[in-house]
């Protein structure tokens, strides 16, 4: 069992390294409205949705131009739009179904989250319906070809694996997205602003900081890395449909609860973990258990940790444990 | 001139008068000419009218059981069209009363679980493995199929099946609260959907992806149950014990607290309420009506498959549940018998008329616009608009009022009369 299950370990770790790394950048979005509303933006998933299909649209327009643009100077281009007008959904969307709602009790903006999603999901398969025929949609295939690594002459029991170019360009944009956002966070003046509101959102207001604006911020900046991760996904599987978004999301969400809901960073290294574990488990998991369980099992290994972390780490991996206050 | 018309309006024996009229001429219609959906919907909506008279609790639930046992099914059976009118009240039963067992979980006890439908689907698996030759798969006595007089007794222990899920869900989900609690409940329903999806190995026990067909039908003396008119009459008898359970529940002890917990957990707790306990039953007792209602479900459609209970299923619930009003008991059964009749009526109406519409030439709306296909979108605008202007739902739920002085006149006669008893029900609250 053992030797088999190094044989594809190269492989898993290559898959599972791509979708930890879509995993983590959608887990910020996440994170950081919870971190500074508390409240789980059930929506953030659709925002992703659309922006593979803003960047898919794009990509089709722009190779119907002519392909004399070099490829990653328009994925820059596509990724820039489509992060932009993703930011701008998200802000729209904070005005009109979660400010208004910012005392009620904390039911009811978890019902307008699920039902703004609704709405985004059907405007979005309506569109692609009425433009191309069909609310499944293949985007162009850029950066495709294919690389073998040798790792097999590395230790002779892996097998070898092989990626696509797409690979090396979404690990490489989602680490570049990482950084730059913590660097945002952490040595900004609108990053400390954020940090300040998540901590106290009174005092916030207290020491002159304008509460309203650093949400809005908030939500663009997830937003938008919401929409650039759509993009990359679109990039690498290919074909994108509007429901995508909600099984995505929720397993973003639970990398987010895997690191420790709130912490940036640990968003990132739960959406990494996940990502492995579940390709892991995908690959691994009728060899484990004699076929009883099969590939198919995968999501529920995925929500079996979200309700392993929370019984036994609610806090996550990277959080701190936070005392309810009366 | 308008006070006078509103003063006769509020006069009892006027409101009777034009109700009566207004039965009649609706189930006249109905009866007469067939094809007439609207008239069909207008006698349903005589049920919502006849909740807002002004007559006495008594007397509306009697003109309610007539109208809902006596004329709806006489009137619709006038033509070809019967069965599918006997088939839409079915279901309006059906999600009525899951709709209710989903309120007291997210209304009463205000514990959001977005994936009910696990329950339900407990439920119809519970029934349909044992009236196929599915359970011999795995059982190693006993003849299977079982015979259709088992139905009555699987209505029990589907409710038992789903109740026990629904504790066996609540105990690790406990410890977890308000929006967590909703991703997890959401998580489990897919798990218990992808479980009942690949459990066609190393055993069958569930069929897959296949589902399971040919459910053996119900049968009441002798007679099978296959029609949607007879299912009806099952539906409605069992909907109306669950309407019964719930008032009762909402008044209770029990009622009361869950409406504690929903209010503020922690003063709950310091005034004494178990938590654990009350969070529990709402989950279990929620649980046993969905369960109930999936048995009658797999009887009726005698072919049940994942596809069936979906996430989608679940919001749908959720839907009825917010639009009526949460914590309301009328609320949720105005929501849930709208959304059923907007899904199963309406909305496949409009299709037709539409597709007629660009058939003829007349405009031409793209097929990805087609009504039936907007569901999510007419779903997702109730959520927002009504969570945004309407938190309440169309009938907002009300607390029963007391009247302090007679509360206290009526305490010093008992109080002398029960001194001990009162004293036993103190200590029984600590404990």
């Amino acid at each position: 069992m053992l030797p088999e299950m190094f044989q594809t370990l190269p492989q898993v770790l290559i898959d599972g390294l791509t979708l930890g790394a879509v995993y983590a950048v959608v887990a910020l979005g996440y994170t950081m409205v919870y971190g500074i509303l508390q409240l789980i933006n059930f929506a953030h998933g659709e925002i992703f949705m659309t922006g593979a299909f803003i960047g898919t649209a794009l990509f089709i327009m722009f190779m119907g131009w002519g392909s004399a643009i070099p490829q990653i100077l328009l994925l820059i281009i596509v990724l820039v739009i489509t992060a932009s007008i993703t930011g701008f959904i998200g802000v729209g969307m904070e005005r009109v179904a979660y400010r208004p709602l910012r005392n009620a009790p904390r039911l009811i903006p978890l019902i307008t989250a699920i039902g703004i999603s609704f709405v985004l999901q059907d405007v979005i398969r309506f569109i692609a319906e009425l433009t191309s025929g069909n609310y499944i949609v293949t985007g162009p295939s850029l950066f495709s070809e294919n690389i073998n690594l040798k790792t097999s002459s590395i230790w002779s029991v892996f097998n070898d694996a092989s990626f696509k170019t797409s690979f090396l360009i979404v690990l490489t944009v989602a680490i570049l997205l990482m950084i730059t956002l913590d660097f945002f966070v952490n040595r900004t003046k609108w990053g400390t602003a954020m940090r300040a509101v998540a901590l106290d959102r009174e005092t916030a207001a207290l020491m002159s900081i304008n509460v309203n604006k650093v949400i809005s911020i908030t939500f663009f900046i997830g937003s938008a890395l919401g929409g650039a991760t759509g993009v990359l996904f679109a990039l690498q599987y290919g074909t994108i449909d509007p429901y995508i978004g909600f099984i995505l999301g929720l397993k973003a969400f639970i990398a987010a609860v895997l690191g420790g809901i709130g912490n940036i960073r640990g968003a990132m290294l739960g959406g990494i973990m996940l990502g492995v574990m579940e390709m892991f488990a995908a690959a691994n998991l009728s060899l484990l258990t004699g076929g009883i369980f099969g590939a198919e099992y995968k999501d529920v290994f995925a929500f079996a940790i979200l309700i392993l972390v929370l019984i036994f780490k609610p806090e996550g991996l990277l959080g701190k444990p936070t005392a309810e206050k009366v | 001139m308008k006070a006078k018309f509103s003063s006769f309006l509020q006069h009892k024996w006027s409101q009777v008068i034009l109700f009566s009229v207004f039965i009649a001429v609706t189930s006249s219609a109905l009866y007469f000419s067939q094809k007439s959906v609207v008239s069909f919907l207008l006698l349903l909506g005589s049920l919502l009218v006849l909740h807002y008279m002004n007559l006495k609790k008594v007397t509306k639930w009697i003109v309610a059981a007539g109208l809902l046992f006596f004329l709806i099914p006489f009137a619709s059976s006038g033509g070809p069209a019967y069965q599918s009118y006997m088939e839409v009240a079915t279901m309006v039963g059906i999600y009525i009363s899951m709709a209710l067992g989903l309120n007291i979980v997210v209304g009463m006890a205000g514990l959001l679980d977005l994936g009910f439908v696990a329950f339900f689907a407990v439920g119809a698996y519970s029934y349909s493995i044992f009236a196929t030759p599915q359970a011999s798969n795995f059982m190693p006595f006993g003849q299977y199929p079982l015979g259709g007089e088992s139905f009555w007794g699987f209505l029990i222990i589907g409710g038992i099946c789903a109740a026990i899920a629904g504790v066996l869900i609540g105990v690790p989900v406990l410890r977890v609260k308000g929006d967590y609690l909703a991703i997890v409940t959401l998580g489990f329903g897919e798990i218990i959907r992808i479980v009942f999806n690949n459990l066609d190995r190393p055993i069958n026990f569930t069929g897959g992806a296949m589902g399971i067909s040919s459910v053996t039908p119900p049968k009441l003396f002798g007679i099978e149950l296959v029609f949607p008119n007879q299912f009806y009459f099952v539906t409605l008898v069992i909907l109306l014990f669950t309407i019964f359970a719930v008032l009762r529940l909402e008044h209770s002890k029990l009622g009361r607290s869950w409406k504690a917990v929903r209010e503020n957990e922690i003063a709950a707790q310091a005034m004494g309420i178990p938590l654990v306990k009350t969070k529990l039953l709402a989950f279990a007792l929620g649980a046993t009506f969905s369960g109930m209602m999936g048995v009658v479900f797999a009887a009726k459609q005698a072919f049940i498959d994942p596809t069936s209970f979906t996430l989608m299923e679940s919001f749908t619930i959720l839907v009825m549940v917010v639009l009526g009003g949460m914590g309301s008991v009328p609320g949720v059964i105005l929501g849930a018998a709208v959304v059923t009749i907007l899904n199963l009526q309406v909305l496949t109406e409009l299709t037709n008329w539409v597709n007629q519409l660009s058939l003829n030439g007349i405009v031409t709306i793209p097929d990805a616009l087609s009504p039936a296909k907007m569901q999510k979108f007419i779903f997702g605008a109730i959520l927002v608009l009504f969570a945004l202007y309407r938190p309440k739902g169309l009938i907002p739920s009300k607390n029963k009022i007391f009247d302090a002085s007679k509360l206290k006149v009526s305490k010093k006669t008992e109080g002398i009369e029960n001194k001990d008893s009162v004293v036993v029900e103190n200590e029984k609250v600590q404990v």
